[in-house]
């Protein structure tokens, strides 16, 4: 038996099907989860996938966190269901407070769309221990409001505690702090980014690399083998 | 203010109407008498005017663009072709591919952010009402001089629209053209491209069949933006006398169209939906009439039940209004329920407003009293047709008498100079890179992006089994065509064709978007004949047929119209996306070949406008069957692994092509002149039918083989080798310096 891995489909949801490829690409099986739902049918782990739902307005992600689905995927991750938030759903997951900070403008002021290079700095969350620390990956980014921020004591206390996931490397792409592109909660099991694992994961299209695999890899081993 | 029913407008046949002010002549109006056999109702005549605008009527072109029907090769892709929504080609494996490429020049310059986002709301839905899954969107841009201060207005602005509303809408962005020109400072051309995949038997038409079938209007609520926008814009020359035009421009909002689009792929799923339009120019007016003009005749609309965003609109502006993300769908009885079902799940509003009849007329009601009772046909099909005057422009014989030769214009000797010049080329903003523009565009959305800018041609995974594939290339050259319309407009297919073929496809099918100046000036209209003749020809010739397009004319401000610049797009379909071929030089020790012929050919190249701002002279000869030979070559290699990279040979020569291809891949070469040819030549030339490939030694017989038995010249140039570009016994370029000319050149001007 594989594990069933959710992804949720909100309003203005773009990425839900690449997400969906990813998971199936890992060997574990896709489940299209709806917003108005509440029932998340049983599945052991869920992505936030990428895109504009609700069209961004009033803030990224900020509409989403009343969705009946989030109401469900709060209460369970705060249980220790693990939660991977990509980009649109990284924003979601901080408006929903299931990890802290926000996220600004880019920097530039522009939709960035390129190929960026990431450090992994923790490689026992749940969705990262198929990676090693330090390792240096390459995911797609494409964002425009993607400049994680917080007050000083909270990226203090995520530093200190090593819940920054990622970081950019090379160039930091929006101006986040401290080049952060992911972090995860304490417990480890609700990871959120900003860059695009789903968009590596065959060398045919996107960038061609495979890097991304690994974060729907590591969560498969872990729910199998738990 | 008493309502002007149609009963109204029986009984007061000298009542004064603003015909003209809609844009209708003194001879069209009088037409619309004729037909209606009384004065038009308000209603009536604001439909008319839409409808009969150029626009929508195509009145100046018509009798030009028959020639893509008459002259159509013979092919069994295509599956629906021009005057549907969209012509639909056949690819294989039962799927079926839809593309067109439309324009948005007028709104882009007035608002240019919603001008461009609304382009590609609009191109979108037509690829949706085909029945398809809008998989990618292309757009190729024209801006004013880079330096301009009007420039720096207009670009960030249209480039944040076609991200911000592609971006949103979550369909990737895989190519188009950036190209200055000062002719296009007060006319920026921003044409859009979206292509849809479906399986043959999910084709849908616009048409409406079957009495008592329900007319069903989704999506946003219609408003007050964009009344009479593009049909009245893009009809007219831009003229600093009057009136602020922005209030023409409509407003875009992609998240509303993502949702359409999501429904709009269920209620097809489902099979609910028996014909379907989508809202552009011209709006409910347009919608309604062509549906019911394309179907069994009849149609009764009650106006009244049309959501509004604004409860003051009268009814001839809510049948005007160009408010977006809006369609239309003829629904049989029994599946109204299922659709309004559906349309609910994805929070979009729908309503039904009316049905189809067994009569022959469209009516409107209002208020329960009728405002419009009219042939549809003559409303959506027989619009005028103009024979606009046209004929050969007094100066163009000067303007090609101006040939830029060695005597005339002062042209780079010796490696000192020539690489000078090459760095002068490579960082001019037309030839350079583009990646501040695009890289605001999501590339990576939906995960079957095989190839995107600044590649050849974008390249779109269709089927995830078996890995079958679709190209896309955009092409135009208006310094081409000005110098000559005929082989211009040909040599925009040509290099589209060469693209697509240069990523391993093979060409199928052509869109058009012919922009062009006046209509009402004889020396535009005869680059307009031109154009399409020579575009007709030859299309037959490499067997590629029109599937549609578009036609932009009026882009002239006061009496300076800009270059005939008809943008092609070609559409091209690979078995087997494993085996496309990439530009970038990647492997050391790999051979470069020149693929045909290179002979003294500047006329409108990129040298003689960097160099010596010079536009004169002819463009370069054109020989489609070596065009059709060379893209067998590039195929055939592709498929065989006889290459690893290709790159087409266009403007700024080979010297650009290879700066692109070594910058890409990171590896330099080593290039000899060949015998016979001058060097300056050799690298500046724009002759047609070329292109650069790498190939591995251990294949070069073959190639090399192949190019002899088919008769395409094949010369060995150089090698893949090191971090610079050596043009042996004349200079040597570093990577890093080319890079540094190459890149950042956009942002510094516009950034």
């Amino acid at each position: 038996m594989t594990a069933r891995i959710g992804v949720v489909t909100f309003p203005g949801s773009l990425d839900d099907r690449d997400a969906q490829r990813a998971v199936r690409l890992a060997g574990a099986e896709p489940v299209a989860l709806w917003h108005r739902d509440k029932d998340l049918h049983q599945v052991d782990a869920v992505v936030l996938p990428g895109g504009f739902s609700y069209g961004d307005y009033l803030r990224c992600g900020a509409i989403s966190r009343f969705s009946p689905v989030m109401d469900t995927i709060i209460e369970q991750a705060k249980a220790g269901l693990p939660v991977l938030g990509i980009c649109n759903g990284f924003q979601v997951l901080t408006e929903s407070h299931l990890l802290p900070g926000a996220m600004l403008r880019n920097e530039s002021l522009h939709f960035v769309c390129r190929d960026q290079k990431l450090r992994v700095e923790n490689a026992a969350t749940a969705w990262t221990t198929d990676y090693t620390v330090g390792q240096e990956i390459s995911v797609p980014l494409k964002n425009g409001e993607g400049r994680f921020t917080a007050d000083a004591r909270t990226i203090d206390e995520l530093e200190a505690e090593g819940r920054v996931a990622f970081r950019y490397l090379d160039v930091n792409p929006n101006g986040s702090i401290n080049d952060i592109a992911g972090i995860t909660n304490a417990a480890g099991n609700v990871v959120g980014l900003m860059p695009h694992p789903e968009h590596a994961v065959e060398p045919l299209v996107g960038t061609g690399r495979t890097d991304g695999l690994g974060f729907f890899t590591s969560i498969l081993k872990q729910l199998v083998s738990s | 203010m008493t309502l002007d029913t149609v009963k109204h407008a029986t009984e007061t046949p000298d009542a004064e109407q603003p015909w003209a002010a809609l844009g209708l002549k003194a001879d069209e109006y009088a037409r619309i008498r004729e037909i209606l056999g009384r004065r038009p109702t308000g209603a009536e005549l604001a439909m008319y005017s839409v409808m009969w605008s150029e626009h929508c009527s195509y009145k100046s072109s018509k009798v030009h663009l028959k020639q893509f029907g008459d002259k159509k090769p013979e092919t069994d892709a295509l599956l629906v072709g021009i005057g549907e929504n969209a012509g639909v080609v056949d690819v294989g494996q039962g799927y079926a591919v839809t593309f067109k490429i439309e324009s948005h020049n007028h709104p882009s310059y007035v608002e240019p952010y919603q001008g461009a986002a609304t382009g590609i709301g609009g191109i979108v839905r037509d690829i949706l009402a085909m029945g398809a899954r809008p998989v990618a969107v292309m757009d190729p841009l024209r801006f004013g001089a880079p330096d301009h201060p009007d420039t720096r207005r207009v670009l960030p602005g249209i480039v944040a629209g076609i991200g911000g509303y592609g971006n949103c809408l979550g369909l990737p962005n895989i190519g188009g053209e950036v190209v200055f020109d000062p002719c296009y400072q007060g006319n920026p051309l921003v044409n859009a491209l979206c292509v849809g995949v479906m399986k043959h038997e999910d084709i849908h038409l616009a048409q409406a069949f079957g009495a008592g079938n329900k007319v069903i209007l989704y999506g946003a609520r219609t408003g007050g933006d964009g009344i009479g926008g593009a049909s009245i814009l893009a009809s007219e020359t831009f003229d600093a006398t009057k009136p602020s035009k922005r209030p023409a421009v409509q407003v875009g909002d992609p998240f509303q169209e993502k949702l359409l689009i999501e429904c709009t792929l269920e209620v097809f799923r489902e099979r609910l939906v028996s014909g379907i339009q989508d809202f552009g120019a011209a709006g409910l007016s347009c919608a309604t009439s062509e549906l019911a003009s394309a179907g069994s005749g009849g149609m009764r609309v009650e106006l009244d039940d049309v959501p509004l965003r604004d409860n003051t609109l009268s009814p001839e502006e809510i049948l005007m209004s160009e408010s977006q993300e809006r369609m239309c769908a003829i629904v049989e009885p029994a599946n109204v329920d299922r659709f309004l079902e559906i349309c609910e799940k994805w929070d979009v509003i729908a309503t039904v407003i009316g049905e189809v009849t067994d009569g022959e007329r469209l009516e409107i009601f209002w208020r329960g009293e009728q405002i419009v009772d009219v042939p549809p046909r003559t409303v959506a099909h027989d619009g005028p047709v103009l024979n606009r005057p046209f004929a050969r422009p007094s100066w163009q014989d000067e303007l090609q008498a101006d040939a830029p030769t060695a005597e005339r214009l002062k042209r780079p000797a010796g490696g000192d100079e020539l690489r000078t010049a090459v760095l002068q080329l490579v960082g001019s903003p037309n030839q350079a890179d583009k990646s501040w523009i695009t890289s605001q565009y999501d590339r990576f959305v939906l995960g079957n992006t095989v190839l995107a800018t600044p590649e050849d041609s974008g390249m779109i995974r269709v089927d995830e089994e078996s890995n079958l594939g679709v190209a896309i290339a955009t092409d135009g050259n208006g310094r081409f065509a000005k110098l000559d319309p005929y082989t211009g407009a040909q040599l925009a297919l040509a290099e589209a064709y060469r693209n697509v073929a240069a990523t391993g496809a093979k060409p199928l099918a052509v869109s058009d978007c012919l922009n062009f100046g006046s209509p009402e000036d004889p020396d535009v209209m005869w680059q307009f004949a031109e154009a399409t003749r020579g575009l007709a020809d030859a299309c037959l010739t490499l067997g590629t047929p029109v599937t549609g397009g578009n036609v932009s004319l009026y882009n002239q401000t006061g009496a300076v119209a800009i270059h005939p610049t008809p943008v092609v797009a070609v559409l091209g379909v690979i078995d087997d996306v494993n085996r496309r071929t990439p530009m970038a030089f990647a492997e050391e020790g790999q051979l470069v070949y020149l693929l045909g012929d290179t002979a003294d050919e500047l006329g409108g190249s990129a040298w003689t406008q960097v160099a010596h701002d010079h536009l004169g002279g002819l463009p370069p000869r054109l020989d489609l069957e070596r065009e059709r030979l060379l893209a067998e070559i590039l195929i055939s290699g592709s498929r065989d692994g006889m290459i690893d990279a290709a790159h087409d040979l266009s403007d700024g020569g080979l010297i650009q092509a290879l700066t692109e291809s070594c910058l890409r891949g990171g590896k330099g070469a080593r290039l000899v002149v060949p015998e016979g040819l001058d060097p300056f030549v050799f690298l500046f030339s724009e002759s047609a039918g070329r292109a650069i490939v790498s190939v591995p030694r251990s294949e070069e017989l073959r190639f090399t083989e192949m190019c002899g038995v088919r008769g395409l010249p094949a010369t060995r140039i150089g090698v893949v080798d090191g971090d610079s570009i050596e043009i042996q016994g004349q200079f040597t370029l570093p990577l890093a310096e080319l890079h540094e000319a190459h890149t950042g050149v956009i942002e510094a001007l516009i950034g």
